[in-house]
């Protein structure tokens, strides 16, 4: 199947997504079980990459920098540069991008292969069959959840990355918190925030639909089920880098 | 009742319906029967929308279901109950929350109400204490059990069965087979069951449809079978390697 067919099914895929629910009651406690599942079960994994990926930054943008100014000295360097730098690339790129393309490893296989599975044990039939909406129905909670939850997780991310850099600091001795702080602080752009708001919404639209949408066109037994889930993670993958780009491109 | 007017599927250049023309009646047991890769789920998954015939109607009284708006359609469906070969019930639900499903999704009924219906549902088909039971901590039989409950749970006017025997010992298939003749009975349903057994034609079957290689062979009631084996080979053939 070629892209542009891909494409087109997408299109029509979405055009489905957002008819108005059947029933309002049992779409809400779907959302509120999909919130559940995609924010409050993704905060550990969140958490962890945040803090290490914070600490890994600072310490090897400290080393580099001081090994290849080559103008001043090590002990002459401005540390807060070290600061100032994890600080903006936390805000930019970490947080929006690094925690997404984690998220689409675990949230994205995961709404691959549930509604692959529906779809291959003949659910999503059952559905049609009763005159639901079974695209809506089974995708649209997932992925009205996945935008909520999703920038939530990356502001999460932003905080722990800058934490997580502190404490390296502190531990290793590279500075001292106050030239830290002062090298977070002075980087700080307010426009860096929309940014990592747009990105994040892009992505968690991203990662949400284009899995929904693997899952729900599914077609044979339990081996295209995993092969639904890698599939989508991949795609999702590299949609969210070429976003990235075009972001980036378009707001800074 | 159902009728198919000259109903044609194709997948790519394979023709696998081939201008069928069939009626099917209410308050009777309709059986679609036939070998395997003869048509008989095409043509059932055909006539109830989960896939659109290349030519042709699929009439359900006088409207012309492929033909239908979407919410009509919509509409239409909800009409229409459906046991599945492999059952599909929702794995996420208990045995009452899928029974409750269709309810919980259009009817207007109170908690009391749905549990009231869930529980005549699941004492018609003769299952108690499955109540809060996962579908994977039932057996097979008591699946199909649950199928039926659930496609019954509103007051449909059709039933389709895809192969309600398969994957079950002979006696759990009479059983089901029972059900479903009784359900026909009691609610008046037009009942279309695809099967390829024929203990379910000689059981319960009464207007049978044989399907041959994509083309509707035969079609007439269960008495004039023996005489239409005398003259169609195929049929004939299906029939004695059955038993």
């Amino acid at each position: 199947m070629n892209l542009f067919s891909e494409i087109g099914r997408y299109i029509i895929f979405m055009k489905y997504v957002f008819k108005r629910p059947e029933r309002g009651r049992v779409f809400w406690s779907m959302l509120t079980r999909e919130m559940n599942l995609i924010g409050i079960e993704s905060l550990v994994v969140v958490i962890l990459i945040a803090l290490i990926t914070g600490a890994v930054t600072t310490v090897q943008t400290a080393s580099q920098l001081a090994s290849d100014s080559g103008v001043l000295p090590p002990s002459l360097f401005p540390m807060e540069i070290v600061g100032s730098v994890v600080g903006s690339s936390s805000i930019l790129e970490i947080a929006p991008t690094i925690t997404c393309l984690v998220l689409a490893g675990k949230i994205g296989a995961s709404i691959a292969s549930e509604i692959g599975n529906m779809r291959v044990s003949e659910q999503i039939d059952a559905y049609e069959v009763m005159g639901i909406n079974s695209i809506g129905f089974v995708s649209l909670p997932k992925i009205l959840a996945g935008v909520i939850m999703i920038p939530c997780l990356i502001l999460v991310s932003v905080f722990l990355l800058m934490v997580g850099g502190l404490i390296a600091a502190k531990l290793t001795g590279i500075m001292t918190m106050d030239q830290y702080v002062t090298g977070l602080r002075s980087s700080f752009v307010p426009h860096y925030v929309n940014v990592l708001l747009v990105k994040g919404y892009i992505f968690s639209f991203i990662i949400t639909s284009m899995s929904a949408f693997q899952g729900y066109y599914t077609k044979g037994g339990a081996l295209e089920v995993g092969e639904a889930g890698t599939k989508a993670v991949t795609r999702i993958c590299v949609a969210i880098l070429a976003f990235d780009l075009i972001i980036a491109k378009l707001l800074l | 009742m159902i009728q198919l007017i000259d109903l044609n599927k194709y997948y790519e250049d394979k023709h696998v319906l081939q201008n069928i023309n069939a009626n099917f009646y209410p308050g009777v047991a309709n059986l679609v029967i036939g070998a395997s890769g003869g048509g008989k789920s095409v043509l059932v998954k055909t006539m109830v929308g989960l896939e659109t015939p290349t030519s042709g109607q699929v009439m359900f009284e006088e409207k012309d279901y492929h033909n239908l708006e979407y919410e009509n359609q919509q509409a239409l469906r909800r009409e229409i109950g459906m046991l599945f070969q492999g059952t599909a019930l929702f794995d996420s639900l208990t045995v009452e929350q899928n029974v409750e499903f269709p309810l919980l999704m259009f009817s207007e009924m109170s908690k009391e109400e749905r549990m009231e219906r869930v529980n005549l549902c699941l004492s018609k088909v003769n299952l108690h204490n499955a109540n809060h039971k996962a579908p994977s901590e039932i057996s097979g039989g008591m699946k199909k059990r649950v199928g039926i409950a659930r496609a019954i749970a509103l007051p449909i006017k059709y039933l389709f069965c895809d192969e309600p025997n398969s994957g079950l010992d002979p006696l759990t298939s009479r059983v089901i087979d029972a059900l479903l003749h009784d359900i026909t009975k009691e609610f008046g349903i037009t009942t279309i069951i695809n099967s390829h057994d024929m203990k379910t034609v000689k059981d319960i079957g009464e207007h049978i449809v044989f399907m041959h290689q994509g083309q509707k062979w035969w079609e007439g009631s269960k008495e004039e079978l023996p005489e239409a084996q005398k003259s169609n080979p195929e049929l004939d053939a299906f029939v004695k390697a059955s038993f």
